[in-house]
């Protein structure tokens, strides 16, 4: 009897021990860690600016070296302060809860603790809200860009931006360029499928080496007139627009090309 | 193994390969005519002399045809022969490309023509600039008198190749040709090629002619006639001349056509008072009766395949398009705008149908799918009717009137053409004031 008494007593305070020691690890909202942004500053012009023609550049360059004398590096804080964004982010702490928890919505899958050590959030510096709030904004761009590759979006600029392709606005020079050149037969019928795709092997000059019509099978057979004549259109805008404007670097990127002539849209307009 | 490994290893880098090939896609391009350049044919300095013909101009004259004939379509663009860097006899047998590839070109036509023993030979040769190769090549013989028809055959065949459809230049116009003051108005039946060269005068203009039709596969013509204040029905034989009455109808008889095998033509006239939809057969002359109903049934034109027929009504009120089967049942009303629609025609590719629409005092002239969808108005006026097809569905003819002052002062009635798309609305040339065009089929096929 006393021995059961004692057990009892003993596995109650046991357990009144446990429940105390446990409860308020239980009550206490666990920790939100804040997620890890990372952001890549690179500066647009460094891949986009269309080199300037030579004469152009001269001049440039002669008003950059006045400049320069006058001013001492007026160009050089816009991008030391955009290598030093990143430091600034504060520490993760309890006044900033709600901020984060708007971030852990946005990105939740980034939160990896391996990242976590290495990233600059140790770094002790001020608070600064405009900071977090352009972090904020930064991530949503991040997180949109994921969005669309996840749905395989296949546009070709999506496709060519975030795979191995040129930039946007290599991809639109060239896109203007054939633009161009292109005479669209007109008298084709607006409700067939009438695409005609191009693979082009391309010289380092932009210029064309072999052209080949992917579905070539098409053109001779009958009742595909105007699929001939579509393709033989398109061949002629790429033979005329040689040398074809492609990105002075990154030949082996763009080597090989392929450009899918579609019509339709402009038919039916 | 060792061979199954290199193998999927050989896939893995093809495949990605394929995934890193860069993709652009080109939806628009320009809208201008394709630059073409004709260059004028070659003489064959052992040509004979031919009657009254020119020989030594031959060459010049049939490219300018060809020219003309490309840029009435309003899709090509035939450059200024003066910018021409090339003659036309070394052209013909290897053009230097980058010479025409210089003034814009994308096509070029070349050719040559002999006459000897009476026989006029003409071949010619077209050629893709950007790709320097041949696209097509062809020879034609036949009289010299029929140098006209060459060029215009020589349009369709390079018109066919860089269309992809088929030509309309070696075809006829007939219409009618009309002269004399408003109230005194002498008609005529008159033909010509469809650029407006070679005009010929069938009827005296003593009689009323209306209502010309060709039958889609020949070059008969069926057309009406008062005579004595009677309307007739003609048939006539372009090439022949021969005329043969197919028979007299009561009271108002409208728009005779044929069917799409010419065996058969089709029309309404009134029986009894009341406009109904009549064929007759024309070799046993059997009159069957289509429509049988209290309104007014007219203009009534088939389909290609002859299975169905197009026509108008007032059955339900205001005068719209109806379309039914060939034997008459399945009646559906296809039109339901506002205003009036009339003179329904298929077209020849079966896929749309030109149509008539006054409305608010005004007239258009429109296409729509045959189930009364997609209607497109293509040209508005103060007075235009009787669309026809060209042969290969793309261009419309009909013809329009101006306004008549006091006195019938300052009317005039001209043939234009527009095509299907709305664009390229040009005027025919007639040597008179011209009307209720119908076109041909092709005369070469």
């Amino acid at each position: 009897m006393v021995k059961s008494l004692f057990y009892s007593v003993s596995f109650h305070a046991l357990m009144i021990l446990i429940t105390f020691l446990t409860l308020p690890f239980m009550l206490r909202e666990p920790i939100d860690l804040p997620p890890i942004v990372s952001v890549e500053l690179i500066q647009i012009s460094d891949k986009t600016s269309i080199p300037f023609a030579p004469k152009a550049r001269k001049i440039i360059e002669e008003t950059k070296k006045k400049e320069d004398d006058r001013v001492v590096s007026e160009q050089a804080p816009p991008a030391a302060k955009a290598k030093e964004k990143p430091d600034r982010i504060p520490l993760p702490n309890d006044k900033k809860e709600k901020k984060e928890i708007v971030k852990k919505k946005q990105n939740p899958e980034e939160i990896k603790p391996q990242i976590r050590q290495s990233s600059e959030f140790e770094k002790k510096e001020l608070v600064d809200t405009n900071q977090i709030a352009a972090l904020i904004d930064k991530a949503k761009e991040v997180e949109a860009v994921q969005k669309i590759d996840d749905n395989k979006i296949t546009q070709s600029t999506q496709k060519n931006s975030f795979a191995s392709g040129l930039t946007l606005s290599e991809e639109d020079a060239l896109r203007a360029q054939i633009f161009g050149c292109w005479s669209v037969p007109l008298g084709l019928p607006y409700d067939q499928n009438l695409l005609v795709r191009i693979k082009l092997q391309l010289k380092k000059d932009g210029t064309i080496m072999k052209s080949e019509i992917l579905d070539h099978e098409r053109m001779n057979r009958p009742g595909q007139k105007f699929y001939k004549v579509l393709a033989e259109s398109a061949l002629r805008a790429v033979r005329l627009c040689q040398p074809l404007k492609v990105p002075p670097t990154g030949y082996d990127k763009w080597k090989n090309l392929q450009l899918n002539f579609n019509p339709t849209e402009m038919l039916k307009g | 193994m060792k061979k199954i490994i290199s193998i999927l290893l050989f896939c893995l880098l093809f495949t990605s390969k394929l995934f890193a090939l860069i993709e652009v896609d080109i939806t628009r391009g320009n809208l201008d005519p394709l630059p073409i350049a004709v260059s004028p044919l070659h003489v064959d300095v052992k040509s004979e002399d031919y009657k009254d013909l020119k020989i030594k101009e031959l060459g010049s004259d049939i490219s300018k045809i060809i020219e003309n004939n490309f840029r009435r379509t309003g899709l090509f663009n035939p450059l200024k022969k003066e910018a021409f860097v090339q003659k036309p006899d070394i052209a013909h047998l290897k053009p230097r490309f980058e010479d025409w590839r210089l003034i814009k070109a994308q096509a070029l036509i070349t050719g040559k023509l002999l006459i000897k023993n009476d026989k006029l030979k003409v071949e010619f040769r077209l050629w893709d600039l950007a790709a320097a190769q041949e696209m097509t090549a062809l020879a034609f013989t036949t009289t010299p008198s029929n140098w006209r028809r060459v060029a215009h055959i020589i349009s369709d065949k390079i018109y066919e190749r860089l269309t992809g459809e088929e030509g309309y230049f070696d075809t006829r116009i007939i219409y009618v040709a009309e002269s004399g003051p408003k109230n005194q108005r002498v008609k005529k039946l008159a033909i010509m090629d469809q650029d407006g060269s070679n005009t010929k005068y069938l009827t005296l203009g003593n009689e009323l002619v209306l209502t010309p039709r060709f039958n889609p596969t020949n070059q008969m013509v069926t057309y009406m006639s008062y005579f004595r204040n009677m309307p007739r029905v003609y048939l006539l034989d372009i090439e022949t001349g021969t005329q043969e009455i197919v028979g007299n109808f009561p009271g108002m008889t409208f728009a005779p056509r044929f069917s799409p095998d010419g065996k058969k033509i089709i029309m309404s006239f009134a029986k009894d008072g009341n406009s109904d939809i009549y064929t007759m057969d024309l070799e046993s002359r059997l009159v069957e009766r289509i429509t049988e109903h209290s309104s007014i049934d007219t203009s009534p034109s088939f389909s290609p395949d002859g299975k169905f027929i197009a026509f108008n009504s007032d059955r339900s009120g205001l005068q719209q398009i109806y379309v039914m089967r060939s034997d008459g049942t399945n009646v559906k009303r296809i039109t339901f705008g506002k205003g009036i629609y009339g003179t329904p025609v298929w077209s020849p590719r079966g896929d749309l149908i030109a149509f008539t629409k006054m409305h608010k005092g005004r007239f258009y002239i429109g296409v729509m799918r045959t189930d009364g969808t997609g209607e497109r108005l293509l040209t508005e006026n103060y007075y235009q009717e009787a669309p026809s097809w060209s042969p290969n569905g793309r261009v419309l003819v009909f013809y329009r009137e101006t306004k008549a002052g006091e006195k019938g002062a300052g009317f005039s009635a001209k043939l234009w053409s527009i095509d299907i798309t709305g664009y390229n609305e040009r005027k025919l040339a007639t040597k008179t004031d011209a009307s209720d065009p119908s076109w041909s089929s092709l005369l070469s096929k």
